[in-house]
C-alpha cells in the first residue's frame, strides 16, 4: 500500500480528534489520508484517561469493554488542609480509559470507513497555492513526500506545527499551559473514585490527580501552571507527593505532558481546520480534552464534507466549523478559562474556605457546574460577574 | 544555545507549545531545536516539567 498524490481530506495526527475527524469524513465519502508521526497510534500516552460517561458515550452506540480500565463512581477534592470535598452518585459517572487500545481502534475505525493510514509518516509543511493549504509535505520512513488535498486537519496535538505553519500563531503563553508528568503505579490501595488534591505547596496553580486503573493501579500525575514554575519541577513535586501518599507503590510507566489551559486558537484560515489539543480544545479546569478532541473532529469532518462538495474551500466556506464548535466547545471553554483565572490567583486560605463551606454536603451533579453552582450558593463572595455563568438557564 | 538532555526528555512537546518562534520541533521521539530561529526567550527551558533543557554554556561566550 502506498500514499496517493491526491486525497479530499489530509489529517495530521492520529489522536482521537484526528481519527474522529478521518472517520467521519471517510463516512461521508471523501477520500481521506490519516497520518501519525510515531510508530504505533496511542503511545506513548500523556494523559490521565478520565472522561465522563455522558459526554463520552454519545460518540459510540457500544462502549467496547478493553477501552476502559476502570468505572468510576465518583471524585474527592482534597483542599490544602485536608478537607473533603465529595462527589458522587453511587453509579457509573465516568470511565478511566486504555488509551493504548482506544487509540488504536478509533483509528482502525477511521481505516474501516475508508480513510488510508499511514504511521511513522510525519508531516513537516504544508504546500501553499494561491493563498490555499493545499496539501503537505512530509516524510516518511526517511523518504520525503507530497500529497495534494483540498483540506488539511491539523490533529497533531500540544505541539501543533500545521496550525503555524498556515499563519495561526498556537503559541502557548506559560500561563495558559499546565506542565504535567505522571506515573502509572502498581500495588497501591485504589477505590473506584478519582482523587483530586489542591494547594499551592502541593501543586502551584493545578492540581495532584489519583485515577483509577484497576483493583491496585492508578494514574497518579500533577499538572502546574507554567508561569508559576521555579526551581522545582512538576517532577520534583509529584515525586515529593507519590513518596508521601504511595511510599510502597511500584512505579511501571513514567509520563510527561503539557496541558493546554488556554481559549481556542483561530481554527481555520483558507483550505485548513485545527481539532482537538492543536485548537487547545482542553477544558481549562479539568485538563480534560479526549471528548472535546471527538467533538471538534466530527464537526471537522462534517464540515469537509460540505465544502468540498460545495467546492468552497476558503477561510469563509470553512468558518461553519467555528460556528458548530463555538456554542458547544466554545462555551464550555470560556466557563472555565474564566473560572480558572479565579482559582489561580487564590490562596490556600480562600481554597480551604471554599471547601470547608461544602464538605457536609454530597454533591450529586458531578460536573465542574454541579460544584461551582453548590459553591455559589454557599459563598456569597464568589464575584457575581463569575457565578453569572453557572447559573441555571 | 538551548541544549536537550536526552536521558531526560520524554519527548512530550511541552516545549514546543510555548516556543514563540517555532523553533522546536517533536520529531517521532525526540525534540530537535534549531539554533537560527531559537529567541533565547527560555519559556521552554522554564517549562519542562522535568528540566530535560538547559541554556548551554556556549550562548554565554
Amino acid at each position: 500500500m502506498s500514499l496517493k498524490n491526491k486525497y479530499d481530506v489530509i489529517v495530521v495526527g492520529a489522536g482521537p480528534g484526528g481519527s474522529m475527524t478521518a472517520k467521519t469524513a471517510a463516512e461521508k465519502g471523501l477520500n481521506v489520508l490519516l497520518i501519525e508521526k510515531r510508530q504505533e497510534i496511542g503511545s506513548p500516552i500523556r494523559c490521565a484517561e478520565g472522561v465522563g460517561e455522558k459526554s463520552f458515550k454519545k460518540f459510540f452506540p457500544v462502549i467496547k469493554d478493553e477501552w476502559i480500565s476502570t468505572k468510576m463512581v465518583g471524585v474527592r477534592i482534597y483542599s490544602p488542609d485536608g478537607t473533603l470535598v465529595e462527589m458522587s452518585d453511587n453509579r457509573a459517572v465516568g470511565y478511566i480509559l486504555e488509551r493504548k487500545i482506544f487509540d488504536r481502534d478509533l483509528a482502525c475505525m477511521a481505516a474501516d470507513a475508508g480513510a488510508d493510514v499511514f504511521t511513522k509518516t510525519r508531516a513537516t509543511d504544508i504546500i501553499i497555492k494561491d493563498n490555499f493549504v493545499k496539501g503537505i509535505e512530509g516524510i516518511r520512513l526517511g523518504e520525503r513526500f507530497k500529497v495534494e488535498a483540498d483540506i488539511v486537519v491539523g490533529a497533531d496535538g500540544v505541539e501543533s506545527k500545521v496550525g503555524r505553519w498556515a499563519g495561526i500563531d498556537t503559541t502557548l503563553k506559560p500561563k495558559d499551559i499546565e506542565s504535567g508528568a505522571e506515573y502509572l503505579i502498581s500495588g497501591i490501595p485504589v477505590e473506584d473514585l478519582c482523587e483530586v488534591y489542591l494547594g499551592n505547596d502541593i501543586a502551584p496553580a493545578g492540581y495532584v490527580w489519583a485515577f483509577p486503573k484497576g483493583k491496585n493501579r492508578a494514574n497518579v500525575g500533577i499538572g502546574i501552571l507554567g508561569s508559576k514554575i521555579g526551581e522545582k519541577r512538576p517532577f520534583d513535586y509529584l515525586n515529593e507527593f507519590v513518596k508521601k501518599k504511595y511510599k510502597n507503590g511500584k512505579i511501571i510507566e513514567v509520563i510527561y505532558g503539557g496541558i493546554p489551559v488556554s481559549r481556542p486558537t483561530k481554527t481555520f484560515e483558507n483550505g485548513i481546520m485545527l481539532v482537538g489539543d492543536a485548537a487547545r480544545f482542553t477544558d481549562p479546569i479539568t485538563g480534560g480534552g479526549i471528548t472535546n478532541a471527538m467533538e471538534s473532529g466530527i464537526y471537522a469532518g462534517e464540515v469537509a464534507a460540505e465544502c468540498i462538495e460545495e467546492e468552497d474551500f476558503s477561510e469563509g466556506g470553512l468558518k461553519k466549523y467555528e460556528k458548530r464548535w463555538r456554542s458547544t466547545i466554545g462555551e464550555e471553554n470560556n466557563r472555565s478559562y474564566l473560572l480558572k483565572e479565579f482559582f489561580i490567583n487564590l490562596p490556600d486560605g480562600g481554597l480551604n474556605a471554599l471547601a470547608h463551606s461544602i464538605n457536609k454536603i454530597n454533591i450529586t451533579e458531578l460536573s465542574v457546574k454541579g460544584l461551582m453552582r453548590t459553591l455559589i450558593d454557599k459563598n456569597p463572595w464568589i464575584p457575581a460577574k463569575l457565578a453569572k455563568l453557572f447559573k441555571k438557564k | 544555545m538551548i541544549s536537550v538532555n536526552r536521558y531526560k526528555c520524554g519527548y512530550c512537546g511541552t516545549c514546543v507549545a510555548v516556543c514563540p518562534a517555532g523553533a522546536i520541533e517533536l520529531v517521532e521521539a525526540w525534540i530537535e531545536i534549531d539554533g537560527e530561529s531559537c529567541v533565547e526567550c527560555n519559556n521552554c527551558v522554564k517549562i519542562c516539567p522535568i528540566g530535560a533543557l538547559e541554556v548551554s554554556d556556549e550562548s554565554k561566550k
